[in-house]
């Protein structure tokens, strides 16, 4: 088959453009999970006090986030970061890091808050029978089990922002689906069927991502049920 | 900000804004439909269909939304098969909902007690009286919480139908700003908008929630 739609994979350095853009996509999406990880825990812990004004703060914050679309997270840190910091050469790469690393840090404070609290009360007064002061209790008791409970959840998670890099090319970031486009297009008068390859390709690249990270959560999901 | 500017907006969202409505209802009904069967057919483990949900569950759930609808609209009509960009967008929406529906059916018709099954098949229920009278009233219950929460999800998805200009809220701000450059007050409108829609019905979701805890049996 001369002209079979899969020999656009072939063709020049296509398939090297596409793990090209893959590689885009999945930096973004690993930083926007360091950044997101750990301001969401600083805020997930912080959301377990008892101060009022900081909790209904925080909850706003996350309520912001949970309401507003990332479609519409990603449009507002592009046109609004620009305006607010004044400076205008940053990459849509870095706009879509902070928008993805803010919109992680509401969704994990959520989950961490809720294994700090899933800790049986036993656990927590434990520790402060032998006398552990808060820092303590927070570090060697708290901590480790609401580490374990918050597992599942937190990939999960990961598996979304994976998917959710897809809206990248909405900002005109090269990753794997803006190029998809381009060898899609350039290709289009020789390979018609093209069309189908490079998103059959894509397709296949998100799978095999987030596939055994779900399979994995739901495997630790179901050990803890036990 | 220039409110002039939001007040001329105004009929062009409502407009996005009825879209937005009439594809997440039919979108998330043809969801719920395809959730309770594919959901189905994985509990009772029917032959060969329960194993082809199994996998369509895990396809749909790990891949993307706007791979799934460039694929319908952009890969499909080269085979042939041709639909509008609004009928993608339901189908997309439908596809993707419905595995997500199908876990949180899953999840509530696996806290149904074995008991309750076994008592059932005690009873000499075959297994269509078993989802009827056993499972389904019990598991769906249980159900709610997952379903609600992929009810919003799945509002939020279809700000992505805009990459098939779909002229829904999302779409509808976006051609705006690229016509007036009024990006803070369309992004304004688009935020409350979004507001206006899940606001409320969050609410009504967690009270609905709160309500069905009567109907679980036995806790």
């Amino acid at each position: 088959m001369p002209h079979s739609g899969i020999n656009v994979l072939f063709e020049g350095h296509n398939l090297v453009r596409l793990l090209g853009g893959l590689w885009t996509t999945v930096w973004i999406a690993a930083l926007a999970l360091v950044l997101g990880l750990s301001l969401g825990a600083l805020l997930g812990a912080l959301r377990t006090l008892k101060n009022p004004v900081l909790r209904l703060g925080l909850r706003l914050y996350l309520e912001f986030f949970r309401i507003v679309p990332t479609v519409v997270l990603l449009f507002l840190a592009y046109y609004l970061v620009p305006e607010l910091f004044h400076v205008d050469s940053l990459p849509g790469s870095w706009m879509a890091v902070i928008a993805f690393g803010l919109w992680v840090a509401a969704e994990f404070s959520d989950i961490v808050r809720g294994a700090l609290l899933s800790v049986p009360v036993h656990q927590r007064e434990s520790g402060l029978a032998l006398g552990m002061n808060r820092w303590q209790l927070f570090r060697y008791v708290l901590l480790p089990q609401a580490l374990k409970l918050e597992l599942p959840a937190t990939i999960n998670l990961a598996t979304r922002v994976i998917k959710t890099t897809s809206l990248l090319m909405l900002i005109s970031v090269m990753d794997v689906i803006n190029i998809g486009q381009q060898i899609i297009e350039a290709n289009n008068t020789t390979y018609r069927t093209g069309v189908f390859w490079v998103y059959g390709v894509i397709f296949i690249f998100y799978f095999v991502v987030d596939y055994p990270l779900s399979r994995w959560a739901q495997r630790l999901a179901a050990q803890q049920k036990v | 900000m220039d409110w002039a500017v939001i007040q001329q907006s105004l009929p062009e969202f409502a407009k996005g804004f009825q879209l937005t409505l009439w594809l997440s209802a039919s979108g998330i009904a043809g969801a719920l439909v395809v959730g309770v069967v594919v959901s189905l057919l994985r509990y009772f483990q029917v032959p060969v269909l329960g194993r082809l949900s199994g996998a369509y569950v895990e396809v749909a759930r790990n891949t993307p939304l706007l791979i799934q609808l460039f694929f319908l609209y952009y890969a499909f009509p080269v085979l042939g098969l041709k639909f509008s960009a609004a009928t993608c967008g339901i189908i997309g929406l439908v596809f993707l909902g419905g595995a997500y529906m199908a876990e949180g059916f899953t999840g509530g018709f696996n806290g149904v007690s074995q008991t309750q099954v076994e008592s059932g098949r005690a009873l000499g229920m075959n297994q269509w009286q078993l989802a009827r009278y056993v499972v389904l009233p019990q598991g769906l219950a249980l159900s709610v919480p997952a379903l609600a929460a992929n009810v919003i999800f799945l509002i939020k998805e279809t700000s992505i139908f805009s990459v098939i200009a779909i002229p829904e809220l999302t779409n509808t701000a976006l051609d705006l700003i690229g016509l007036y450059y009024r990006s803070n007050e369309y992004l304004l409108v688009l935020v409350v908008a979004y507001a206006i829609i899940l606001i409320p019905l969050s609410l009504l979701l967690t009270w609905l929630e709160r309500r069905v805890r009567y109907a679980t049996f036995g806790d």
